[in-house]
């Protein structure tokens, strides 16, 4: 059996299907380079938020990779689905799986938080206009993205809008504001990913401000709930299939993931939510754990990237 | 035991105000700019627009009491390429601030705020709905065109322009009955103020509701030999420059006028302009950095100083001030 993208890249009807192991493959390869591009950019920057981009580099991978119809050629093409990384201190990652998928270029993309550099910590449509919007205001994505998803229903596109929101950032009013907003006006154009690694800025949601019960919150707001393991690639790419036969509601997705996953130091601990200076040493560490060889973590922390 | 089959009068939902030109001029507008919708948060009988909503049900979308969700979704229709009007009481603007900061200004969108109730002209709800904040809070955003139209000629004209205008754009109407101010030939471009009453010896900028009031100032002072300059500055920004410039050189000293808090506002903005051009004394009328209180708009005008008198005494004081310099 062969899972097919939705709708292929440019000659798209011509392009040949190819078996879901293919497909899972090549996702894993792309989270792989994201992890690694996100040490490497967070270390040259002296700064950033590794534990959030890290757990959310399966999402964005199986996001980018398949399950959405956007390409670097044509980021204006109004029937494209649109992705809102509403959690945007995830931007590192962001920006890696857009270097992945030639968004942007892989070195000019290490130029992380730089003066003059377009990477700025956060997404900001004015400097990269594939961001779609810019985000860094917890909540804001969320609406942002509603509000496209509305627009796109209201001109009868069929185009599909996706953004990934944080646990913590759950913790704003404005998510609820609009939780309510998109189940009244039936949004099943729009699907929220949550990347549930559990922990916050300064320690477990559950000692912050409780989440829990997560999923039926979000049933109590009438959305499509789905609850998979946001590491198991088979595992996304079967909901967004399945989430995306939703009609009349929109869905979300709670993705239980690790915080700072696949870098073994950093795995469940808060203090990797950043911002954080990564040492020489533990950038080596962390992309050695990643897979990286000993050319290529010479070139992620030396190359010149301006 | 009787009972009454009508239903109870609305108040304040009719009458020649700001918000029911700025309702009426959209709905008449909606046909030739075909992308607009327009945002509601649950009152659109308070800000004009059940006219849109009456003539143009498709394109009129209710967002419930939730402002922040609101203003930022406003964000992402303009991204796909509709022209959204998000519409709400000037005082729930304000909470929604930083959503108009990052969603609408920061990522340019063509997105307007139409806010109705400004001041204290919204009058007996009292201090907690009167936004006095507002255009400094606006004004302070980058990128964002801040426009208080002075009567329902000029909110229609004004409606029409900032339709016309690519960019997010905040708008004052008002609550209460306006004066007219205006013929029918006025005419509106923003960031251009207008000459309403030539004078030599000061001139009263004004926005919003304080035009007429400045006009009103301006026939008292003419009692006692003073010619007030009028000039309705109804975009706050861009401010003027070169008019305020031209009134600085002519006439020597300037009052500025509004109902907002005398910090940040209109006043602020002629004074910035001026301070770096064109030096001159000013006088400040507004509400005196405190928050407002029930009472009709008129009995509130006197009680917090900001009533064509107390303009009047304002354009005496910096007129004297204009002799000792």
């Amino acid at each position: 059996m062969a899972i097919t993208l939705r709708s292929i890249q440019g000659d798209g009807d011509k392009a040949p299907l190819k078996p879901a192991r293919d497909i899972e493959t090549e996702i894993a390869t792309a989270a792989r380079f994201v992890r690694q591009h996100v040490i490497a950019s967070i270390y040259r920057a002296t700064s950033g938020h590794p534990g959030g981009s890290l757990s959310c580099a399966d999402l964005l991978a199986a996001l980018f990779g398949a399950e959405m119809n956007v390409w670097p050629n044509a980021i204006n093409d109004p029937s494209r689905d649109r992705f809102v990384l509403s959690k945007g201190h995830a931007a590192p990652a962001l920006y890696a799986i857009g270097a992945h998928h030639g968004f942007c270029d892989k070195t000019e993309s290490l130029a992380l938080r730089k003066l003059n550099s377009r990477f700025q910590g956060h997404p900001h449509i004015g400097d990269l206009p594939w961001v779609e919007t810019s985000t860094g205001s917890l909540g804001q994505g969320f609406s942002v993205a509603l509000g496209m998803a509305m627009g796109l229903k209201l001109q009868k596109s069929s185009a599909r809008v996706y953004t990934l929101l944080g646990d913590g950032e759950l913790q704003e009013g404005e998510i609820w504001e609009g939780a309510m907003c998109a189940a009244h006006h039936k949004l099943d154009n729009f699907c929220a990913i949550v990347d549930y690694n559990k922990l916050q800025s300064d320690a477990r949601n559950d000692a912050i401000m409780r989440l829990e019960p997560l999923a039926a919150k979000w049933r109590a707001f009438d959305w499509a709930v789905a609850e998979i393991d946001g590491h198991s690639i088979p595992q996304i790419l079967s909901t967004f299939r399945r989430v995306g036969a939703t009609r009349e509601r929109p869905s979300v997705i709670i993705a239980h993931t690790i915080k700072g996953k696949g870098v073994p130091y950093m795995e469940n601990i808060p203090a990797w939510h950043g911002s954080v200076k990564l040492t020489r040493e533990q950038a080596e560490e962390a992309l050695q754990a990643l897979g990286a060889t000993h050319k290529e973590i010479k070139d992620y922390l030396d190359v010149d990237a301006r | 035991m009787s009972m009454h089959a009508e239903a109870p009068a609305l108040i304040g939902t009719s009458g020649d105000s700001l918000r029911e030109a700025f309702g009426k001029a959209l709905s008449s507008l909606a046909d030739e700019f075909k992308n607009v919708v327009v945002l509601d948060a649950d009152i659109a009988g308070g800000t004009g627009v059940h006219h849109f909503r009456k003539s143009h049900p498709e394109r009129f979308l209710q967002f419930g009491i939730a402002e922040q969700n609101m203003m930022a979704a406003a964000g992402g229709l303009a991204a796909v390429g509709l022209q959204p009007i998000v519409t709400t009481f000037a005082v729930f603007c304000l909470r929604a601030v930083e959503q108009a900061r990052l969603s609408l200004a920061y990522t340019r969108r063509n997105a307007k705020i139409v806010a109705s109730h400004p001041g204290l002209d919204v009058g007996p709800d009292g201090g907690s709905a009167q936004a006095l904040e507002d255009l400094a809070a606006f004004r302070a955003i980058p990128g964002m065109t801040v426009i208080s139209p002075a009567d329902p000629v000029e909110m229609a004209l004004a409606t029409r322009a900032i339709l016309e205008f690519d960019g997010p754009v905040y708008m004052r109407t008002g609550r209460s009955p306006a004066k007219r101010v205006f013929g029918d030939d006025h005419t509106f471009e923003i960031g251009k103020g207008n000459i309403v009453r030539d004078g030599k010896d000061v001139t009263i900028v004004a926005c919003g509701v304080e035009v007429a009031r400045a006009i009103e100032a301006a026939s008292i002072l003419a009692e006692s030999g003073i010619i007030a300059r009028v000039v309705n500055m109804a975009t706050i920004k861009p401010i003027d420059t070169a008019l305020l410039k031209r009134c600085a050189k002519e006439t020597g000293a300037i009052v500025t006028a509004e109902d907002h808090n005398v910090h940040g506002g209109l006043g602020g903005a002629v004074a910035e302009a001026l301070a770096q051009t064109r030096p001159c004394p000013i006088e400040f009328i507004g509400v005196k950095d405190v928050f407002g209180a029930s009472g009709e708009p008129e009995e509130l005008a006197t009680a917090f100083g900001i009533d064509a008198r107390a303009i009047a005494e304002a354009a005496k004081k910096v007129i004297s001030r204009k002799k000792k310099s």
